[in-house]
């Protein structure tokens, strides 16, 4: 009777333009009223699809089996077998969804207030007026500053987390006991995630709402979930309460899941030692591949229109063979650095050298000579590769452009030596950058930037595309090249825990300033910035124990 | 969720896919299901005749075009269906079943000639446009839209007029409705390169060329024109049609080719306008039937394309299994 939702022998399929595609085999699971379960899996494991079962959002091609029912105040609903209306009548009422990407979730064109008023018309007769201090009521609940005036502001006057807090409150309005949410916090950055887990575990204590909360985010997990259920290729893993889970995983998948999470603390913060920091330079060396003195980057404005500067005026620098890790939140201007290494932004004050060359006013003819001593890793790697040319191709356009090889026939080789050297098969050479997953995509990625062996590498959020586990094997290979090769690199992310694991010093960025930089012991074990400290304590860990006292610690900072 | 499981089926690399996959209409039909596969089946098929009955013209037309007599004997004007004319004659003596199968011809060419000018002119305008952008894309996009604020017909008469002075021999006649259709549908292939063009120059892997120093020249063709034709084969069929409707336009209006010249289905009809008041229906009806064939035929094929390259509107046969 507790279980507000409960999943019997579910099976999803999706029909393709090949063979159909099982997403779930036959899974069984119970949501009990009052807790968080969590749905944990990398991406294809179903625990999407799972979630948006509950709610009857599959597309028209997927084919369901078993039984998903849904207990709501006013009894319950088969979702498999239920009609339109049925559907329309539980969903918002008995069960409701908060998205992973809040500023796609709201409807640009009308007021928030519209829209939280809209889920409650479409349930209950109510009036303009009723329905508007309802929703101004309820934002005040989640937390939105003045909601009186707000709750007649659009969604794009909203910053990122108030959005999510926005989309919460759609869910909460019509007090359904049930609320899915899938990967609530990726889109967010780490200070922003920390406050919506706490309006989360608000939405049960207060609220008395059961969530099922999906992720692949074990930090997460560890912080909110009451129970948890790992998901690997459609099937369940393993399930059990989340301090079991942590402390004596059962299965070995679970276990590899759990090795592979990064954790600040247990990568070269560890092994550097406190006397390297107190040793460490403190001025750029004279033979510094980069070299940034008040250097402030942006872009200029078009056609008569002002421009923007995202970094105003930042001095660091890279010594040669040194890997040097960028911290910072969403438009902190980390992103906007690395490019500008490579000339794809411009440095509109200051001096920014790169070796050697001065990027300020650098014309494109003049960067030629700098381009074989750079190499460039991206975020994506589904996009930064031609989809049209195969990995072989691919890798070798540096080698043919600057002349090492006529065509790319001549050049692989070499194209093997690399793909080897990132420890791929070389028959991979001969497939399309669609045909490969994620991490091997990356892997290929790095071998392209590696391919004329650059004195300096720019790595932009290299993993965060990438599962945890991807993630793990990723990270290893790029440190042991780096030894191996010993090119310097600026490595961006906005995860502490994965420059942890490859940086020697960090530069932590927000809103276009450094506001504290030094080598990766000092920075993470005795940070002197409040905004590093605030980073470092909103930071998940995975452990749940550990997890609950770092959250006292992190409420004490917040209203301290 | 990435498309991590979805993409392990199709795991063969493009190169040792079926030859049939890689052409578009084929591997379209190949894809294809239900009412959609029909609606490809039966423009592939009128297209199919279209092209053939143009390419065999002179085997099919037992006259030609502007034959008025055979054997020293004059053809009877304005004649029923007979053995001898088998779709009757004109008010000028000419054989109509021969007029429609060389029609065919015309119209061809005219589609062909016009598709390559527009197709040629707008990517090239689109990929500079686009890539660049700044002063050189505001001057072409006001350009289009002007373009696009005049009916396309009256541009065409024009141009037809310019080109031509309104009258005019087989290629001249055809030139003149292929580059007035250039003009009308330039802007419309400027348009759609240029929105992907705007879209993929933004996409990683033309930074990462830019990153790795690749020319200029090789970034526009190598990685940036080829991710942007996609959607030219639905504009091409599409526009396809609209070509030969403005051509018959022309020649119903009198700024076609002379009979003389080459046969053309818009002038017989103007021709035949007299001829329906007073009960003689073979002199427009083929000619008008032949052009709606066309039309429909092509339309049917752009516009399954159309809805087979969008996976969100291609339907599936259902997986089997459950319920």
């Amino acid at each position: 009777m507790s279980d507000v939702a409960d999943i019997r022998d579910l099976t999803v399929t999706f029909a393709t333009d090949g063979a159909p595609v099982t997403a779930v085999s036959g899974i069984s699971l119970a949501a009990h009223a009052g807790e968080v379960l969590a749905i944990v899996g990398e991406s294809g494991s179903g625990k999407t699809v799972t979630a948006n079962t509950l709610l009857g959002l599959l597309p028209e091609t997927a084919t369901l089996s078993g039984a998903v029912i849904i207990r709501g105040a006013d009894g319950e609903t088969d979702v498999v077998h239920a009609t339109h209306a049925q559907l329309r009548a539980m969903r918002g009422r008995d069960a409701a969804m908060v998205f992973q990407e809040p500023s796609t979730a709201l409807n640009p064109v009308y007021t928030v207030g519209w829209q939280i008023a809209e889920g409650l018309r479409a349930h209950q007769k109510i009036s303009r007026a009723q329905a508007k201090v309802r929703a101004i009521e309820i934002l005040r609940t989640v937390g939105i500053p003045d909601p009186e005036r707000r709750v007649d502001d659009f969604p794009h006057q909203f910053s990122g987390g108030q959005k999510q807090r926005v989309v919460i409150a759609m869910a909460l309005v019509l007090n359904a006991g049930l609320i899915i949410a899938d990967e609530p916090t990726t889109a967010l950055d780490v200070t922003v995630q920390a406050e919506i887990l706490e309006l989360l575990r608000t939405c049960r204590d207060e609220f008395g709402a059961t969530i099922v909360l999906i992720t692949h985010n074990m930090g997460v997990v560890a912080d909110l979930a009451d129970r948890v259920i790992v998901m690997y290729r459609g099937d369940i893993v393993e399930q059990a309460p989340v301090r079991e889970l942590f402390a004596s995983p059962r299965e070995p998948y679970t276990k590899e899941l759990l090795a592979a999470v990064p954790r600040v603390g247990a990568g070269k913060s560890r092994t550097q030692g406190q006397d390297a920091a107190a040793s460490a330079p403190t001025e750029a060396p004279a033979d510094a591949v980069v070299v940034a003195r008040a250097a402030e980057i942006g872009y200029p404005g078009r056609f008569g229109r002002g421009g923007v500067v995202a970094v105003k005026g930042v001095d660091f620098w890279v010594a040669p063979g040194e890997v040097v890790g960028l911290v910072g939140e969403s438009g902190s201007g980390k992103t906007t650095i690395g490019r500008a290494l490579v000339g794809l932004t411009e440095v509109m004050g200051g001096s920014l050298t790169v070796l050697g060359t001065e990027m300020r006013g650098a014309t494109n003819r003049r960067l030629a000579p700098l381009r074989p001593e750079i190499g460039f890793v991206f975020q994506d790697p589904a996009t930064s590769f031609n989809p049209l040319l195969t990995i072989a191709e691919c890798i070798a356009e540096p080698l043919i452009v600057h002349g090492r090889a006529r065509s790319p026939r001549a050049a692989r080789a070499r194209v093997d030596e690399l793909l080897d050297a990132v420890r791929l098969p070389t028959a991979f050479g001969d497939r399309f950058p669609h045909e490969l997953s994620g991490g091997q995509r990356q892997r290929a990625s790095l071998a392209r930037a590696l391919a004329l062996q650059p004195t300096l590498l720019i790595a932009d959020e290299p993993t965060s595309a990438l599962d945890v586990s991807v993630q793990a094997t990723v990270l290893e290979l790029f440190a042991q090249l780096q030894r191996e090769l010993g090119f310097a690199s600026l490595f961006i992310s906005h995860d502490l825990a994965v420059i942890d694991e490859v940086a020697d010093r960090i530069v932590v960025l927000r809103h276009g300033v450094i506001r504290e930089q030094g080598t990766t012991a000092q920075v993470l074990g005795a940070p002197r910035d409040d905004y590093t400290k605030r980073l470092l304590a909103s930071l998940p860990v995975p452990d749940p124990v550990a997890q609950a006292a770092r959250r006292q610690e992190w409420e004490r900072t917040r209203e301290g | 969720m990435s498309t991590d499981a979805s993409s392990r089926p199709a795991a063969v690399s493009d190169r040792t896919r079926p030859l049939a996959d890689r052409i578009p209409v084929l591997s379209h039909l190949r894809r294809s299901v239900g009412l959609q596969r029909a609606m490809l089946v039966i423009g592939v098929v009128i297209v199919a005749v279209f092209v053939l009955v143009a390419a065999f013209a002179p085997l099919i037309a037992p006259y030609s075009w502007a034959q008025q007599s055979a054997n020293g004997v004059d053809f009877a004007t304005q004649q029923p269906p007979s053995a001898a004319h088998i779709w009757g004659t004109t008010v000028s003596g000419f054989d109509v079943f021969s007029r429609v199968i060389w029609g065919a011809q015309t119209a061809l060419f005219a589609i062909l000639a016009a598709i390559v000018f527009s197709l040629f002119i707008g990517v090239a305008l689109g990929l500079l446009s686009g890539y660049f952008g700044g002063w050189l894309d505001r001057v072409l996009l006001v350009i289009c839209d002007a373009i696009y604020a005049f009916p396309s017909l009256l541009l065409a008469i024009v141009m037809s007029i310019v080109i031509s002075r309104g009258q005019s021999t087989l290629v001249g006649g055809i030139l003149a409705a292929a580059i007035s259709i250039t003009v009308v549908f330039v802007p419309q292939y400027f348009r759609v390169v240029r929105a992907e063009v705007v879209r993929v120059k933004a996409e990683p892997f033309v930074d990462s060329a830019r990153v790795i120093g690749v020319p200029l020249g090789r970034i526009l063709v190598r990685h940036v024109l080829r991710n942007s034709t996609r959607t030219l084969p639905v504009v091409v069929t599409l526009n396809a049609s609209e070509a030969l409707l403005t051509l018959a336009g022309l020649g119903f209006l009198g700024f076609g080719i002379e009979a003389t010249k080459a046969a053309e289905w818009g002038y017989d009809l103007n021709r035949s306008v007299a001829d329906v008041t007073s009960g003689i229906w073979w002199t427009s009806i083929f000619p008008g039937l032949a052009i709606v064939l066309v039309v429909l035929g092509i339309t049917l094929v752009g516009e399954s394309l159309n809805d087979l390259s969008d996976p969100r509107l291609r339907t599936r046969r259902r997986a089997g299994g459950a319920a």
